[in-house]
C-alpha cells in the first residue's frame, strides 16, 4: 500500500482541529514541542487550559446556566459541541479545545513519546525570520506559524517512528521483542554509515534493508513495505536520533 | 561390584540423601551439612532456607586466618525469560547457559544469578526460571533485577527465592547481595497498572523511570552487616546494576552509588559483581574492583558517554547471529579476595579480565581489543 497515511491515533484530527483553533485565536497545539522556541514562544497560551480555569464564569457551566449556546461542529466529523454563545476569541478557543481533549484521552501521545524517550527536536529554523529579502518573496516569506508548523510536523512523524520502535505489537513481532531491547535510544543501528556492502547479505545495503532485515529476524516480524508508512516513520525516528553525526556512508 | 552410576544418579541420589538427613536436622547441625550435600539442595525448590542472613553467617571462618586456597564459582544473568510459547529463544539462552555450568570440571564452588530472571516479572517466567535454575548441580545464590521485580513489587520473586538482601561468608570471603533497583515511586501519580509500571521500568530507554538507588534502610543494612569485619577483610559485593554513575538515560547507574562506596571506602579491597549492562565492562575506583557480567538473552550497546577507561569493550556483536555477545562466565577469586573474571562468550573465544589488569590499572595482561568498537 504506498503512501498510506500513517496511523497515529487521533493525530491527524488533532492537527485538523488544532488549525482550526490556531486560526480562531493564536491557540498552541496540544503536544507543544519542546525545542520550540519561537520568539513570543512564552506568550502562547498553556498547551492545555482547563476552561474553568481561566474563561469567563458562564463558560463553565454552559448550557445549565441557562445562556444561549451555539454547537460548533467539529472539522474532524465527530460529534458537534456546545458552547455559550458569548464566547469569543480565546476564552472560546480554550473551551473547544478542552471539550475536544476530553473526547481525545490519547491527544497527547506525541509529548508522551518525547518525554518517555528522550526524543531529540529538529533543527531550529527560527532564524529564517530574519533578513529582509524574504518579506517580498513569495517562497522565503515565512511566518513564525510556519517554523513551528514544520517543527511540530516533523516531529511528530518521529514520535510514530518511535512508537513503532518501542512496541513489539506494532512491529508484529512474533516473540515479542521490540527494537529497543537491543536498540535502546536506537544506539548502534548508524544510519549516517548507509548506504554500505553487508556481507551478510552479499549486497549494498540502505538503512532500510537493514531495519527490514532486523524485523525479519531478531524481532520475527513480517517483512515490512519499504515504501510504507511504519518503515517511512522507522527511518525517521533512527535518523533523528543521530542528528549532528556526520554522514559517513560505508563505513562498518 | 560395584554398579557404576553416573553423574546425574549420584547427583539426585545424594540430594536425596542430604533432604532425608534435613528432617532430622536442627538449625546449627544443619549448617555444617557439607559443601556438596548444600550443591544438591540448591537444585530444590526452597533455595531461600539457604538465603537469609542469620543461617548463612555461621557457616563463616574469621577473616583473619590463614590464606585460603583460592576457589571460584560460575555466574549466569540476565535471562529476561518469557513464557516459553510467547519466546523460547531467551528459554534456550537459559538452558544453554545452565548445560554449561554443569559441564564445568571440577565443579565451581556455587552458582551466582545476577538478576533479570524474567522479562515482566509475572509468576509464570519467574516460576520458569526457578525450574531450569534447579538444574544446576552446584548450589545457587540469586540476586533480584528490575525486571523481576516491578510487576508485584517483589512478591512472587521472594516467594520463590527468599529476601533480596542477604549475605554469607564462603571460604574467607565475605558475600553481600544488595537489591539495587530500588525505584522513587513514579506510578502512582501516573495512575500506572501494575503492568504498565511494569513495562516502564522494563524499557531501557524510557525516561518516564525513576533512578536506581540501593536506599537508605538497605544502606544502613550494609553498614551494620560490615561493622564486624575488619579492613582487611575480603569482600564481595553482588549488586543488578553497577554500583557507580555510568550513563543514567540507561539505568547504568546506582543513584546513591557515592554513599555505598562510602561504606566500601575503608576496605583495602572490594569487589563488586553486577548484572544488567549485557556486556563487557570493568571499572575501578579506588580500592573498589567494578565486574560488569553477561546475558543470556541478548547484548547491549555501549552507552555513549561515561565509559569507564579500564573497560576493554567487545566487539560490536553480530546481529546474524542471535546468541554472539551473549553467554555466561566465571569468577575466580584469589586468596587475597580480588578475583579473575571469565567471559565465556558462545560465539567467541573466552575474554579474562584478570586481577593483575585490574592491579596494573589497566598496563598488564590487557585482554584483547575489539576489531569493530563501539561507535
Ligand atoms: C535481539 C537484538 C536485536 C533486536 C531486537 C534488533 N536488533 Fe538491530 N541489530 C542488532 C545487532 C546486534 C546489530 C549489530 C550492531 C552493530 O553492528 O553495532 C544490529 C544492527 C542493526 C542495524 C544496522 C546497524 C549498523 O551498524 O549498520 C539497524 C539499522 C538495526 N539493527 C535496526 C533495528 C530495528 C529497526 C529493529 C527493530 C525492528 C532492530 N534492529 C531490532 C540486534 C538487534
Amino acid at each position: 500500500m504506498r503512501n498510506a497515511p500513517l496511523r497515529c491515533p487521533a493525530s491527524a484530527a488533532a492537527g485538523t482541529i488544532c488549525v482550526l483553533l490556531g486560526a480562531l485565536a493564536g491557540c498552541a497545539q496540544n503536544a507543544a514541542p519542546p525545542g520550540a522556541t519561537g520568539p513570543n514562544a512564552s506568550e502562547r497560551p498553556p498547551a492545555i487550559t482547563p476552561v474553568a480555569a481561566t474563561a469567563e464564569p458562564s463558560a463553565a457551566a454552559p448550557a445549565a446556566a441557562g445562556g444561549e449556546t451555539v454547537a460548533i461542529g467539529a472539522c474532524d466529523g465527530g460529534a458537534a459541541v456546545e458552547v455559550p454563545s458569548s464566547l469569543t476569541g480565546q476564552p472560546l478557543a480554550d473551551s473547544l479545545m478542552d471539550q475536544w481533549q476530553r473526547d481525545h484521552p490519547e491527544a497527547n501521545w506525541v509529548a508522551e513519546q518525547q518525554e518517555r524517550h528522550a526524543l531529540i527536536p529538529p533543527a531550529d529554523n527560527s532564524d529564517l525570520l530574519k533578513g529582509d529579502q524574504g518579506k517580498d518573496h513569495a517562497y522565503g516569506n515565512y511566518t513564525e506559524r510556519d517554523i513551528l508548523t514544520w517543527a511540530r510536523e516533523t516531529e511528530k512523524f518521529v514520535a510514530e517512528g518511535s512508537r513503532i520502535f518501542h512496541s513489539a505489537d506494532e512491529l508484529g513481532s512474533t516473540v515479542a521483542v521490540s527494537c529497543d531491547m537491543c536498540h535502546p535510544h536506537a544506539a548502534n543501528t548508524h544510519p549516517e554509515t548507509y548506504p554500505k556492502y553487508q556481507t551478510q547479505l552479499g549486497r549494498v545495503a540502505l538503512l532500510r534493508d537493514m531495519i527490514d532485515w532486523c524485523i525479519e529476524n531478531p524481532v520475527r516480524g513480517e517483512h515490512l513495505d519499504p515504501n510504507g508508512a511504519k518503515m517511512r516513520a522507522l527511518e525517521a525516528y533512527i535518523q533523528s536520533q543521530r542528528k549532528g553525526v556526520a554522514l559517513n556512508y560505508g563505513k562498518h | 561390584m560395584a554398579t557404576y552410576k553416573s553423574v546425574e544418579t549420584r547427583y539426585l541420589e545424594d540430594r536425596r540423601a542430604f533432604f532425608r538427613g534435613l528432617r532430622n536436622l536442627d538449625r546449627r547441625s544443619f549448617l555444617k551439612v557439607s559443601a556438596a550435600a548444600m550443591g544438591a539442595a540448591a537444585g530444590l525448590a526452597a533455595p531461600h532456607s539457604f538465603t537469609p542472613v542469620s543461617v548463612a553467617r555461621g557457616a563463616e571462618s574469621p577473616p583473619g586466618a590463614a590464606p585460603q586456597p583460592a576457589f571460584r564459582f560460575a555466574y549466569i544473568s540476565d535471562s529476561h525469560l518469557y513464557e516459553r510459547d510467547v519466546n523460547d529463544r531467551f528459554v534456550r539462552g537459559l538452558l544453554r547457559a545452565v548445560d554449561d555450568v554443569n559441564n564445568l570440571d571440577p565443579q565451581p564452588d556455587f552458582v551466582f544469578y545476577g538478576g533479570d530472571l524474567a522479562q515482566l516479572g509475572q509468576a509464570k517466567e519467574l516460576e520458569l526460571g526457578a525450574q531450569i535454575l534447579k538444574n544446576l548441580k552446584a548450589p545457587l545464590r540469586i540476586m533480584v533485577g528490575e525486571h523481576d521485580w516491578y510487576l508485584d513489587m517483589g512478591q512472587k520473586w521472594r516467594e520463590l527465592f527468599g529476601p533480596p538482601t542477604y549475605s554469607f561468608d564462603h571460604k574467607g570471603v565475605h558475600f553481600v547481595v544488595l537489591n539495587s533497583v530500588v525505584e522513587r515511586d513514579f506510578w502512582t501519580a501516573r495512575g500506572m497498572s501494575p503492568m504498565e509500571r511494569m513495562r516502564t521500568v522494563a524499557g531501557l530507554d524510557n525516561g518516564l523511570q525513576s533512578p536506581f538507588t540501593v536506599g537508605a534502610a538497605q544502606r544502613k543494612w550494609l553498614q551494620d552487616d560490615l561493622a564486624r569485619l575488619p579492613d582487611d577483610a575480603r569482600i564481595i559485593v553482588f549488586s543488578h546494576s553497577p554500583l557507580y554513575k555510568l550513563y543514567k538515560p540507561w539505568n547504568f547507574w546506582t543513584d546513591d552509588a557515592d554513599e555505598v562506596q562510602a561504606i566500601l571506602k575503608r576496605f583495602q579491597r572490594v569487589v563488586v559483581i553486577h548484572g544488567h549492562t549485557h556486556q563487557l565492562l570493568t571499572n575501578r575506583i579506588g580500592n573498589i574492583h567494578f565486574h560488569g557480567v553477561l546475558s543470556t538473552a541478548w547484548p547491549w550497546p555501549y552507552a555513549p558517554e561515561g565509559m569507564p577507561e579500564i573497560t576493554i569493550q567487545m566487539s560490536r556483536p553480530d546481529p546474524f547471529n542471535p546468541h554472539d555477545g551473549c553467554g555466561d562466565g566465571e569468577i575466580h577469586v584469589h586468596p587475597d579476595g580480588l578475583v579473575d573474571k571469565v567471559y565465556s562468550l558462545w560465539n567467541r573465544n573466552p575474554v579474562t579480565v584478570s586481577r593483575a589488569y585490574m592491579l596494573s590499572a589497566g598496563k598488564e595482561s590487557v585482554p584483547p581489543l575489539p576489531n569493530r568498537p563501539s561507535y
